[in-house]
């Protein structure tokens, strides 16, 4: 939804990023007001997964130039679970898995992590119980799974139910959707979407990070952006992915190529 | 993984001061006139002194093992001091008002109340310090059950019978190096005896505390289990920091009879050395439990933590049909620590059966191996083993090996080894970072997790402590 007297939630700048001195991001802009979904397309290698882990801080990218304001706030000077603490939610592409350490305990943790940065007293066991059950039903996520440890075991599909019901338990300001409807059956990508949307709301912003348009048709996008060579190239609204789905990136990778 | 994963830095050790008492020590070396010294310290009756002398004219013509992974200076044996006892142990203790505050001060600090009023919950604790036991708790309590807990010392004196005929039958004063070592020179430690039939009402503790610098120190625990009887028994260890090296060689001797029961866990303590590798104490210890008896157990769990070097092998000889030997480890080791520990599992009866569960954390330049052997005799029809051993590394510079052994000769016999070793990873924390978990609660989460497996066989307040133990030890390890 977009609504130009929104507040800007992410403001990027300029942003070259390297990951063991290979540059990637290449002078990166973008911005994100509050309500808006956006959706950031582009051939493999063109940086959109860099992207997604610059703004969450893996430290194996180093920012060599540019600036990243979150709400007003340097979020290059952040730690990465501060920036987490902050409001900044990554799903992954990968999500990892961690033997013997129960999902129920891991998104109690996480939580009483976000509760904790934000002044707020941690949650008790059964409070959290109740409200994780509840969360579940976002992702219709049986809940089983929170006995299990985090992600081992699960299918594709599972990881990628649990990490939307992580961001439907901890609210984020701002999710990045890493390829997360890649690995997806038709179903599960239904469900996935299903959570993105009852997620979505005036006062948080989405980024999707995705090869198909396919995602797009159950997630609707308010601005597609389309990334080569480490910036973005092109910014169009919902049709603009489907004209990328009907003519491939040919003919914007040749323009920029002539730029 | 660079820089974030490495800055590996222990916990300043909480345990390291130093109790000002004045003791009483034999001078330093060894000889058989020391030997007969401390035999006659304890006015000792003849065949403690025989067994000593044994042990020790045995130890003269055995060398150091060379095997075990770890590197040491060699170790000057005539440098040691081989009995000190703080002073006023002299005289005979009618109650507790008669230990020296400082002692019991000591304990206090190190949170083991001697104090009946104030008492664990429901664990009776023997308070070995130095050389010698300083206080046994619940003494009465248990003896109304038959229950024997008490110093070895004083069950030389009270129940000779029962000590010469269970003492060194597990672990032969021969046995190797440290044991007969051991043999010659041990001072004091726990003796436990469950009587035909009981249930020992409370968990029975020795904690051990080494204060003189240069002391050695040689304790001998000996627990009995009589035809279906049980008892959980743990054990608790620290010691002063000091920027020399102490040798600590104990021996635990298990025997359970049919049907018996014997619990033992352990969380090792020990001042393991600086940041850089000085000082801490070399930990050579010989533990086995002999299963006699038909249908009986032995448990041995351990979290061992401390300790510049640890050389262990709890080990169980199922001679007894149906018994069952179990062995759950948690070894961790930072810095320049070197852990050689596993476990030996020897079935001579029928249907005899075996589990292993190791886990190895290995941070820091430290070097952690697991060394186990699984032995089936010829005559052991339908025995059992199941091993698991698992290494998880932090940063690169620590090092893990596993060293299984498995000799079977019997052909009935299924034994099962799964091994894996893991490595505690930039993205691993990445993704805690990313749900807000900052990276030092990341690692103890995924560390407690790692070793669920055996903290799960610890009592409730031994888990607890092991786990706060291990976070502890690696704090500021992840930055």
């Amino acid at each position: 939804m977009i609504n130009d007297n929104a507040k800007t939630i992410l403001s990027v700048r300029n942003l070259h990023a390297s990951v063991e001195g290979t540059e990637i991001l290449r002078g990166l802009n973008f911005e994100v007001k509050a309500g808006e979904i956006h959706a950031i397309m582009g051939l493999n290698g063109s940086g959109k997964s860099t992207f997604s882990k610059v703004l969450a801080g893996h430290p194996d990218y180093e920012v060599t130039a540019g600036e990243i304001i979150f709400q007003g706030q340097d979020l290059l000077a952040l730690e990465p679970h501060e920036r987490a603490n902050a409001g900044i939610f990554l799903a992954f592409q990968y999500p990892l898995e961690i033997p013997g350490v129960s999902n129920r305990d891991f998104l109690r943790v996480a939580y009483n992590a976000h509760r904790k940065a934000r002044g707020e007293e941690e949650i008790d066991v059964f409070d959290f119980d109740d409200l994780v059950e509840e969360r579940s039903e976002i992702v219709k996520m049986d809940v089983s799974f929170l006995d299990r440890s985090v992600n081992e075991g699960f299918s594709g599909g599972e990881k990628k139910r649990n990490e939307i019901l992580q961001m439907a338990l901890l609210q984020p300001t701002l999710s990045i959707l890493d390829e997360t409807d890649s690995g997806l059956d038709i179903d599960a990508l239904k469900t996935v979407s299903g959570g993105v949307n009852q997620l979505s709301t005036a006062d948080n912003a989405t980024v999707l990070i995705t090869h198909y348009q396919r995602l797009l048709n159950y997630v609707v996008p308010d601005y597609v952006h389309v990334m080569c060579g480490g910036h973005i190239i092109k910014t169009g609204g919902k049709e603009l992915a489907l004209e990328l789905e009907s003519r491939g990136y040919d003919w914007l990778t040749a323009q920029e190529a002539v730029v | 993984m660079s820089s974030s994963v490495q800055s590996v830095v222990s916990q300043p050790y909480k345990y390291g001061f130093v109790t000002d008492i004045e003791s009483d020590s034999l001078p330093r070396g060894l000889s058989e006139d020391v030997v007969r010294a401390i035999s006659a310290k304890k006015n000792e009756p003849q065949f403690m002194l025989d067994f000593r002398l044994k042990a020790y004219r045995r130890w003269l013509t055995m060398e150091e093992p060379a095997w075990p992974n770890v590197k040491y200076p060699p170790i000057d044996y005539d440098d040691i001091v081989y009995y000190s006892a703080p002073k006023q142990s002299e005289k005979k203790l009618d109650s507790l008002d008669d230990v020296d505050p400082a002692l019991l001060e000591t304990f206090d600090k190190l949170g083991i109340s001697i104090n009946e009023q104030k008492r664990l919950a429901n664990v009776a604790v023997d308070v070995v310090f130095d050389s010698v036991s300083i206080a046994t708790t619940f003494k009465e309590d248990l003896a109304k059950h038959g229950v024997i807990f008490c110093s070895i010392s004083e069950a030389i004196h009270e129940h000779p019978e029962l000590v010469k005929k269970y003492l060194g039958t597990v672990i032969p004063t021969g046995d190797n190096y440290f044991a007969a070592l051991n043999s010659a020179v041990f001072s004091d430690g726990s003796f436990v005896y469950i009587p035909k039939g009981v249930k020992c009402p409370m968990d029975l503790s020795t904690y051990f505390r080494m204060n003189n610098g240069d002391t050695g120190q040689f304790e001998r625990t000996l627990i009995v289990a009589e035809e279906g009887s049980s008892v959980t028994y743990l054990e608790g260890c620290t010691a002063p920091m000091y920027d020399t090296n102490q040798l600590h060689a104990a021996i635990v001797e298990l025997v359970a009879l049919d049907n018996a029961e014997i619990k033992y866990s352990t969380v090792q303590n020990w001042f393991a050395g600086d940041e850089n590798g000085k000082g801490g104490i070399y930990n050579f210890v010989t533990k086995r439990g002999l299963c006699k008896g038909v249908n009986s157990k032995i448990s041995w769990t351990q979290v061992e933590t401390g300790s510049a070097i640890t050389w262990k092998y709890p080990s169980c000889v199922l001679v007894g049909d149906n018994s069952v030997g179990e062995f759950y480890s948690v070894a961790l080791t930072n810095n320049y620590q070197q852990a050689d520990t596993g476990t030996k599992m020897v079935h001579v009866g029928n249907n005899t059966r075996s589990t292993i569960i190791s886990k190895g954390i290995s941070a820091g330049k430290s070097k952690n191996s697991y060394r186990g052997l699984v032995q089936v005799n010829p005559k052991a029809e339908g025995a059992r083993n199941y091993s698991q051993c698992d290494s998880m590394l932090l940063g690169d510079t620590s090092n893990a090996n596993t060293f299984p052994y498995i000799q079977v000769q019997n052909s009935t016999a299924q034994v099962e080894h799964e091994a894996s070793t893991s490595k505690i990873g930039e993205d691993q924390l990445f993704y805690f970072a990313q749900r807000g978990i900052s990276p030092e609660d990341a690692v103890s989460m995924i560390i407690s997790g790692f070793c669920r497996d055996v903290f799960n066989e610890l009592p409730m307040e031994f888990a607890a402590e092991a786990d706060k133990l291990l976070s502890l030890k690696l704090e500021n390890s992840v930055g």
